[in-house]
């Protein structure tokens, strides 16, 4: 096939291009842009997994020219799956924040945190927003240990101008924040890469899996425990976990859902592939410290999440929570691979359910002007779909069945039954109790009849849309998930 | 000790100030000099410990140019966001 017609580059290219276009134009434009942009990036991804399926992992080398010298980009089944997250969140996500702007600019006075200023416009958003999917798309296909580290610090960047969008004294706070520990953070992984240059001098994984074989020298040990800690402070793990609520808890609702959903997503992807991979030797060692803080991360972000009275807060605690999930599966990592498609499992469904949590908070702020939760009172009756949406978004988090939580925590159970430990149960489903009485916190609330002087804004129905396809598709995902578990299996 | 040795040492000198800057000092211009000697002692051990036998290796030079954009970039976005805050006249209750 011609290099013209493959899918891989352009998932790339095609946000650079409609980043720039919406750079130059204006955000009217650039949010039509983003639409039709997202809409191809999501046909080819599709495209690529059905091809993939067909004839196993693609290899594309950049400009002809092929590792080591040139940048090789891989789209294994782990890396596909990743993609097709992106762009199945993202796709809904900009719909939705098309008119989240323009509602919230006609909205009076908004007073709550994260809401957009009159004079700061959304104009920023749609290039940013492209420069971000191109430097997630680019990450997942990157494959060789340098260009992983250009796309963090690319993801960084976009992600950090886009907490601090609104232009808010307490948004620039969080926003510099999350840059300063994010930059500390990639000179760690950086700092790993020259350590393993300088051992094998090469970066591509392909070549330094063998190379570092089972014994590594203590060098190794050194740079995978750099970039590991580096990477766990990029995925907010705990005790790394301080930066995320201000970031994700006080942006506007359309970049929280990206940030939760989609941007730690791709650190944790990257520890993923780096222990199984090159650094599969040290894995043993430091997969029950993972798993440990993993708990922990459960334990401690959804009894901060069960404190807050903030609703946004609220949410970006269930991500630190959630997150601790994803590092339960190192402990039971095997050759079944149970584990590993319960991570992917919960990665995807979590992506969606919390891109839909957000959304639906942002349409509640939106409506009752407020960013607490006793301000809920009475809307289940105004605004029924987005307190469904919520709810089904709740289902997956807390792991009910059919929902994809669920398929992901079977799993998960399933392989620490098969491996004989037990005691991550406790963990496990002790986390469903506690996203369970959050999650019914916020429902019960809503329930509350509204004093007599409540004011609703109106709210475009495309927002309450929007939020509930993407609650549906993490509920539906548990009825598929054989498809994604035969992706997975593409390597 | 060959040289490609030497800028390495002190490649992991830097790097370990700046670390320590990074955490350490409170106020945010600090900080940021204290990322970019971080950065340049990452580049010195990426270019030291990348030669071979004297001879220097080009590929951890061009990665080192790449780093230097990438970092030049986050620098421009860090000094941004403090004139921001500083334009904002926040100077109690919310710092970071």
């Amino acid at each position: 096939m011609s290099a013209w017609l493959d899918p891989v580059p352009w998932l790339i290219l095609l946000p650079l291009i409609w980043a720039t276009l919406a750079f130059i134009l204006g955000p009217r434009r650039g949010g039509r842009l983003a639409m039709a942009g997202l809409a191809i990036q999501l046909g080819l991804a599709v495209y690529l997994a059905t091809q993939m399926m067909a004839t196993g992992p693609r290899v594309h080398s950049l400009g002809g020219w092929g590792a080591p010298l040139g940048i090789d980009l891989l789209a294994d089944g782990l890396a596909v799956a990743m993609l097709l997250l992106t762009q199945i969140a993202a796709l809904p996500l900009v719909i939705y924040a098309r008119a989240y702007f323009s509602a919230s600019s006609t909205a009076s006075a908004p007073q709550w945190e994260g809401a957009p200023r009159r004079m700061v416009p959304s104009d920023q958003f749609w290039p940013l927003t492209g420069f971000l999917l191109a430097a997630l798309n680019a990450l997942f296909l990157s494959a060789d240990l340098f260009n992983l580290y250009v796309t963090l610090e690319l993801l960084t960047l976009a992600a950090v101008g886009l907490v601090a969008l609104g232009g808010k004294p307490s948004q620039v706070v969080a926003a510099l924040r999350y840059l300063l520990v994010s930059l500390a953070a990639s000179g760690a992984y950086l700092m790993g890469v020259a350590l393993i240059y300088g051992t094998y001098g090469t970066v591509s994984i392909a070549h330094l899996t063998p190379l570092i074989g089972t014994q590594p020298p203590p060098a190794i040990w050194l740079a995978g425990g750099l970039m590991m800690t580096g990477l766990l402070a990029k995925t907010a793990l705990f005790p790394f976990h301080f930066w995320l609520p201000p970031a994700h808890g006080g942006a506007a609702a359309p970049v929280s859902a990206l940030l939760s959903a989609l941007v730690v997503k791709a650190s944790f992807y990257l520890v993923l592939r780096l222990l199984l991979e090159p650094l599969a030797p040290m894995a043993e060692a430091v997969s029950w410290l993972l798993g440990l803080l993993g708990a922990a991360a459960i334990l401690w972000g959804s009894w901060q999440a069960l404190a807050t009275r903030h609703l946004k807060r609220l949410v970006a605690w269930s991500t630190v929570a959630q997150l601790g999930y994803l590092f339960l599966i190192f402990p039971l990592l095997a050759p079944d691979g149970l584990a590993l498609q319960a991570g992917v499992m919960q990665a995807v469904s979590h992506g969606l359910a919390k891109a839909a949590m957000f959304t639906a908070v942002g349409v509640l702020m939106l409506a009752t002007g407020r960013d607490t939760l006793d301000g809920l009172a009475g809307v289940a009756g105004r605004l029924p779909l987005t307190i469904f949406a919520l709810g089904l978004a709740g289902v997956t988090l807390m792991g009910l069945p059919p929902s994809g939580g669920f398929l992901a925590k079977w799993l998960l159970i399933d392989a620490a039954l098969g491996q004989g430990q037990w005691p991550w149960l406790i963990i496990i489903i002790g986390g469903g109790l506690l996203t369970a009485a959050y999650v019914f916190q916020v429902l019960r609330q809503s329930f509350l009849t509204a004093p007599e002087s409540t004011h609703f804004q109106p709210v475009p129905r495309s927002m309450e849309w929007t939020a509930f396809m993407l609650a549906a598709a993490s509920v539906l995902l548990g009825l598929r998930g054989v498809e994604w578990i035969e992706l997975l299996a593409v390597v | 000790m060959s040289t490609g040795l030497l800028y390495a040492m002190t490649g992991v000198l830097l790097f370990v100030l700046g670390m320590g800057g990074l955490f350490l000092r409170r106020a945010l211009m600090t900080k940021v000099l204290a990322f970019n000697i971080q950065g340049s002692g990452a580049f010195l051990v990426l270019v030291g410990l990348g030669q071979r036998s004297g001879i220097p290796d080009p590929v951890p030079q061009a990665m080192v140019l790449t780093g230097i954009v990438v970092s030049v970039a986050a620098t421009a976005l860090a000094l941004a966001l403090i004139r921001r805050l500083a334009d904002n006249d926040m100077g109690t209750g919310d710092e970071p």
